[in-house]
Parts: structure tokens; sequence; C-alpha cells
């Protein structure tokens, strides 16, 4: 790691022109400067405090949901194809916690806490008794609490709200007055205040997914994932490892959830908590490079951005132009999202199933004739 | 009491159709050991042909006879199409990863389930569409007891017959002794001459032409298509094949008849909302006390 830094102890006089310097920088601290250049950017783009950032403000939460899925497909490759339950439970435990028709009405900080263990909680409960299971009948484990957790969201209509859901979430900080200005107030009237907070929150979990990734825990995780049964030989704990991984991927997916709900105020439909989103989430980590930050971060970047940009961008062009007067779905660029991203997955898997952006150890996994 | 035995009868039929499709599923993951995402969503494509080839023949409003011929002509019509869609994808997509980790061809299965997805949106529109009612109504048993109409006739008639024909080839034919020797070890298999390539393109062919006969039938007794029916039909028809003991022929049967004994039942006396719930507590259930299914062998991991 040493020879990559071009600030060696020979080049303090300042013989290294400011340019390189900057690109050395960008490099080894991407994450250090993605969020410097986030952090800046509403500031001088005006656009970020109106609707768009609210836009980002989501894609910041995929985010964190994806660096949580993460844990569990890319570091320990187990594959789990019901994140988005465990993003629900985490907003409706926060909304319960929250909303004014409940007699908690926790602080922010507080609910979400308490929201984030629950959620590990019920991970843990779910992940003991079946992550002795084969790798695919786990995915089909996953997959099947995904559709449980759906099921008893809609119709356990005198909790959950049924399809209306939970509402109005209060904003964070409500009632606390710094200054003069009351803070929910504040974070209800602009955007940006969402803004910085999922920043800050996105910050903070990439910062613990890094320290993790290098920790005891972590390389646990890895060493599961290459070979289960050299791991376990080399005394490490295969089903604690697992489990650790499962509770990991559900605390910050609840997380992930909390902050969702508490920007949307609403808990939303429970639709918005079923099978799709958690294939469009696992696309995201896997297009972007499993066990890969960077890649996940970019995975999530561009699946959000092909939805929010880049199809309304296409239909409104191809409107233009008039190339589909008749309004034939087969003519409008969004009508072919499915089979795009089906298409990217299959694509990615044949070609580069590492991912855009790989973690380097994956993909020399990958890259390895299996017998 | 005779309430009880209408729901059995209901369950009964539907299970036959749901063991159908988890035929498809079973034996592919038999062969190679891949849960196959996109089976749900052949037998929607399926389900799409069998409306257009219905409007085109003008099956609706035939005589007896004339739909008869019709719906044998559809379920083979169909068989074939989904079979060679099947084969096909396995050609492209899932032959060059044989090789790969795990992970990618599941992965590359529910890549092309999406592309099946959005080819039934453009070949069905995003709505619910009616499938043509071709069979009458009228209960074929005497009496003003148990119902069973010429819907559920149809079904057994279609379901009974194709299960003895897979029975019989994968038991007593060449090609079947070719694939037991196949699931149970693949290098073996081609150790002793078995063209390996050739009996997974055969399973597959299998597979997807049970699950076409399936989606005629699907259309002719469910009477509505769309194109998002595949996932939910496909994790029912999976579940059974889990139930079952994945990888088991018989025991594909077994689990789709209990998936549709234990869809009908809950549907009466608890309430249909939470049917998709109850079916996957107990595939959880299962998995976690008999992961190797109620017929099923287990299967040891190999170091």
């Amino acid at each position: 790691m040493l020879n990559d830094h071009p600030s060696g102890m020979h080049d303090v006089t300042g013989a290294v022109p400011l340019r390189e310097r900057l690109v050395a920088f960008v490099r080894e601290r991407w994450e250090l400067a993605a969020l410097l250049v986030c952090a800046v950017a509403p500031l001088v783009v005006p656009a970020l405090g109106g609707a768009l950032g609210g836009q980002v403000t989501t894609l910041f939460i995929y985010c964190i949901l994806a660096l949580g899925l993460n844990v569990m497909v890319g570091y320990t490759g187990l594959v789990h194809l019901g994140i988005a339950a465990f993003f629900g439970i985490g907003a409706y435990v926060f909304a319960i916690l929250t909303v004014p028709m409940y007699p908690f009405q926790m602080r922010f900080v507080t609910a979400a806490a308490v929201s984030v263990l629950a959620t590990a909680a019920i991970g843990l409960a779910l992940g003991a008794p079946t992550l002795r299971l084969r790798g695919d009948y786990l995915a089909i484990v996953t997959l099947g609490f995904g559709e449980v957790v759906k099921v008893t969201l809609r119709n356990l209509e005198q909790i959950t709200g049924g399809m209306k859901g939970l509402n109005p979430v209060p904003p964070p900080g409500k009632g606390v007055v710094i200054g003069g200005t009351d803070l929910g107030l504040a974070f209800a009237i602009d955007p940006r205040w969402f803004y910085y907070l999922a920043l800050a929150a996105l910050a903070v979990v990439v910062v613990a997914m890094r320290r993790l990734e290098q920790s005891r825990l972590g390389r646990a995780w890895v060493a599961v994932r290459e070979d289960e049964l050299a791991a376990s030989a080399m005394g490490i704990s295969a089903i604690r490892v697992k489990l650790s991984a499962f509770a990991m991927s559900s605390a910050v997916a609840g997380l992930a959830g909390c902050l969702y709900a508490a920007s949307l105020s609403t808990t939303a439909d429970p639709n918005a908590y079923d099978f799709n989103r958690s294939i469009m989430v696992l696309c995201a980590v896997i297009l972007g490079g499993l066990g890969s930050i960077p890649g996940t971060l970019l995975g999530v970047a561009l699946l959000v951005g092909f939805d929010t940009v880049l199809a309304p961008w296409a239909d409104a062009a191809i409107q233009q132009w008039n190339i589909n007067p008749s309004g034939s779905s087969l003519l409008s660029f969004s009508g072919w999202r499915l089979a795009i991203f089906g298409l990217a997955l299959v694509l990615v898997m044949r070609y580069r199933p590492e991912g855009l952006v790989p973690s380097r150890r994956l993909a020399a996994e990958l890259h390895k004739e299996h017998p | 009491m005779q309430f009880f035995l209408q729901q059995c009868l209901i369950g009964i039929t539907n299970g036959a159709l749901v063991a159908l499709v988890a035929l498809g599923y079973t034996m592919v993951y038999g062969i190679i050991r891949l849960i196959n995402f996109a089976h749900g969503d052949l037998i929607m494509l399926g389900a799409c042909l069998a409306l257009t080839l219905v409007s085109a023949f003008g099956l609706a409003g035939g005589g007896m006879v004339t739909t008869w011929f019709g719906v044998v002509l559809l379920v083979l019509l169909c068989g074939l199409f989904c079979g060679g869609l099947n084969v096909a994808v396995d050609r492209i997509v899932y032959r060059p990863l044989r090789n790969a980790p795990k992970l990618a061809p599941l992965v590359s299965a529910i890549g092309v389930s999406f592309i099946f997805m959005n080819v039934g949106l453009f070949w069905l529109g995003p709505a619910d569409r009616s499938f043509p009612e071709l069979l009458p109504a009228a209960n074929l048993l005497a009496g003003d007891g148990l119902q069973f109409t010429a819907k559920d006739l149809l079904v057994l008639v279609v379901v009974i017959p194709l299960m003895v024909a897979l029975s019989l080839l994968v038991k007593s034919t060449r090609l079947g002794k070719a694939m037991r020797a196949v699931s149970q070890d693949p290098t073996a298999a081609a150790l002793v001459g078995i063209d390996v390539d050739r009996v997974i393109t055969f399973t597959f062919f299998v597979g997807g032409f049970l699950g076409g006969a399936a989606s005629v039938i699907y259309g002719l007794y469910i009477n509505t298509i769309s194109f998002q029916m595949g996932f939910q039909n496909g994790l029912y028809a999976f579940t059974a094949a889990v139930l079952g003991g994945i990888g088991s022929i018989p025991g594909a049967v077994v689990g789709g008849l209990v998936i549709g004994l234990v869809r009908s039942l809950s549907s009466a006396y608890v309430g249909e909302r939470w049917t998709g719930a109850i079916v996957f507590v107990i595939l959880i259930v299962i998995l976690v006390f008999r992961p190797e299914g109620l017929l099923g062998r287990g299967t040891k991991e190999k170091v």
C-alpha cells in the first residue's frame, strides 16, 4: 500500500503538482471525496433544495439498503431474496414508535435505535433455524419470508393500517427548538435537512462497512464464502459467522427503513416492500460488484438513475421526435424496463460476474474455473 | 362435511395443476441443481400463446367434439412452444454457466424471468385478461351434492395421462435411465458414455412441455391470465417441489396435491388473503425440520 502513495517523504517540498495529489486523494479515499461532493452540492446546485433533493435522499437510502444486503450476498455469499421485508420491518417498527395514533411517540433517535435492534432480532430469529440450509434453499426461505411479511403487513389492518400504511410519521427533531427554530418544522419545509441526514447516515454506514471489511468478523465472512469447510477447519464457527452477517444485513436494512419512513412521512403501502424491491436491490449489488462498497453504490446509482433520469428522458425524447404517435408501449422506452434489467443481469453474469467495480478478492474467485 | 369435501375436491384439482408446474422445477433442479426462476414466467408465456390460439382458431362456441379436440391441440402446441423456449434459454443462457459458481445461473434465471415478463407485458398488456370459457359449467355428478364440472374433469384428464407418461419415460426408457444417471452424478454419467448435454436439453424440453400443458389448463380452469401470474404460481409450484423433496418426481406430485389442499382449505377456513402467508410459513417450517422434503432423499454436501 505504501508504494501507492505518491506523497511519500521526498515530495513534502511540493514537487508533486496539486492535480496529481488530488487524483491520488480521490483514488485512495474515494468515499471521502464523494461525500465531500455530495455535502457541498446542495449549496451550489439550487435544484437539490427542491424535488431533486428528495430523490437524491431516496437514492442515499437505497444505497444504505444495498450496503446492508451486500454484507450477506457480497461478503458472506448467501443469496438473500427478501431484503425488502427487513426494510419494511424497519419502517413499520419506526412508524409504530413515532406516529400519533400509538402511545409511544418516541424521539427520532430512540425510535430508530429500537427499530434497528428489532429488525436485527427478527433477522436472527429467522436466521437461527434456517442458516443450516444449503444456499439455494436459504434463498427460497428469504423469499418466502418476504412474502409472509408483505401479506402480514397488508392484512393486519388494526396494527399496520393495511394498504394505507401508517402516517403521518413525524419529522426528526419534532418539538426540539434550537436557536428559535423548530427542528421538526425545518425538516418538514426544507428537503436539504433530510438530504444531509441521509447523507450522514450513509457516510456512517460506508465507514462502518469499510472497517468491518477488514475486521476479524469481516474476514471471517469472506472466509466462509470462499470455503465454508476450510473456514470451519480453521476454527471459524460458520453458523455464528453467517448469523452475524444475517443480523448485520437486517439491522442496516432496518436503518434504511427508518429513514425511508421518516423522509416520506408515511410507511407507504406494503407493496413498497415486495419481492420486486428486493430483486432491484439485489440487481444493484450484483451489477455494481458483489462485496465491493463503491460497486454497490454505483449499482444503486445506475438503477435509480435509470428509473428517475434515463427512462423519463428517453420517453420524452421519443414523444418529442414523434416516433410513437400511436402511444404503443412497444415503442416507449420505459415499456422495456424489465427486459433491460433482465438482460443486464444475464449479460453481467455471463461476461463480468464480478460486477462493474469488482472487489479484488471476489474477481479472483469468480475467474477461477470451478471443478 | 359436504363443504369440507367440496374444498378437498377443489384442492385436489388445483393441486394437480400445481404438480404439473412443480415437475418442471424438480426435473431441472434434479439434473443441474438450478432453481429455474423463469419457469413460472415460461408458463405465463404459454398461457399468452394459448389465449392467442383460442382466438385465432375461433374455439369459443364450438361443439363438444371440436372443443375437446381443440384443447388437446392447444396442449400440444403450447407444450411444444414452452419446451422449445426452455431448451433455447438453456442453450443460450445456462449452458455457458455450467462451470460457474452457483450464484451465476440463479441470477441469470431471475434475469430471464424479467425478460419473459416484459414479453408477456407486450403480449397481454398491463391489465388482467379473461380467458374464454370453453367448457360448460354444468355439474357432472348426479344430485345436488358435490360440484364436479367439465373443467375439473379436464384437469384430471390432462394431468393424469401426462404424469403416467412421464413416470414411464423416466423409469423404463433408455433416455429416462440416462436422466437418472446424470442427476445422480454427471461426471460418472459422462464417463459411461452418456451425452450429458443432450440429456439436460431433453430434461428442459420435458419440463417446459409439462409447463406448456399446465398453462393451457390454467387458462381454461382459472379463466384469468396476466403478465404477472408467473411469479406467484411459480412460487407455489416451487414450494410444492421443495415440499415433496426437490429432484423427486413423485415428490413433486405429492407436494402439488398438498399445496393445492392447503390453499383451498386455508382460503375456505382462514381467508383467501392469508393463503400466501400460510403456504410460505409451511415451506419455511418444512425446510427447517425436513429439508429433504417429504419423499426426497437427503443430499450430503460434497467436499
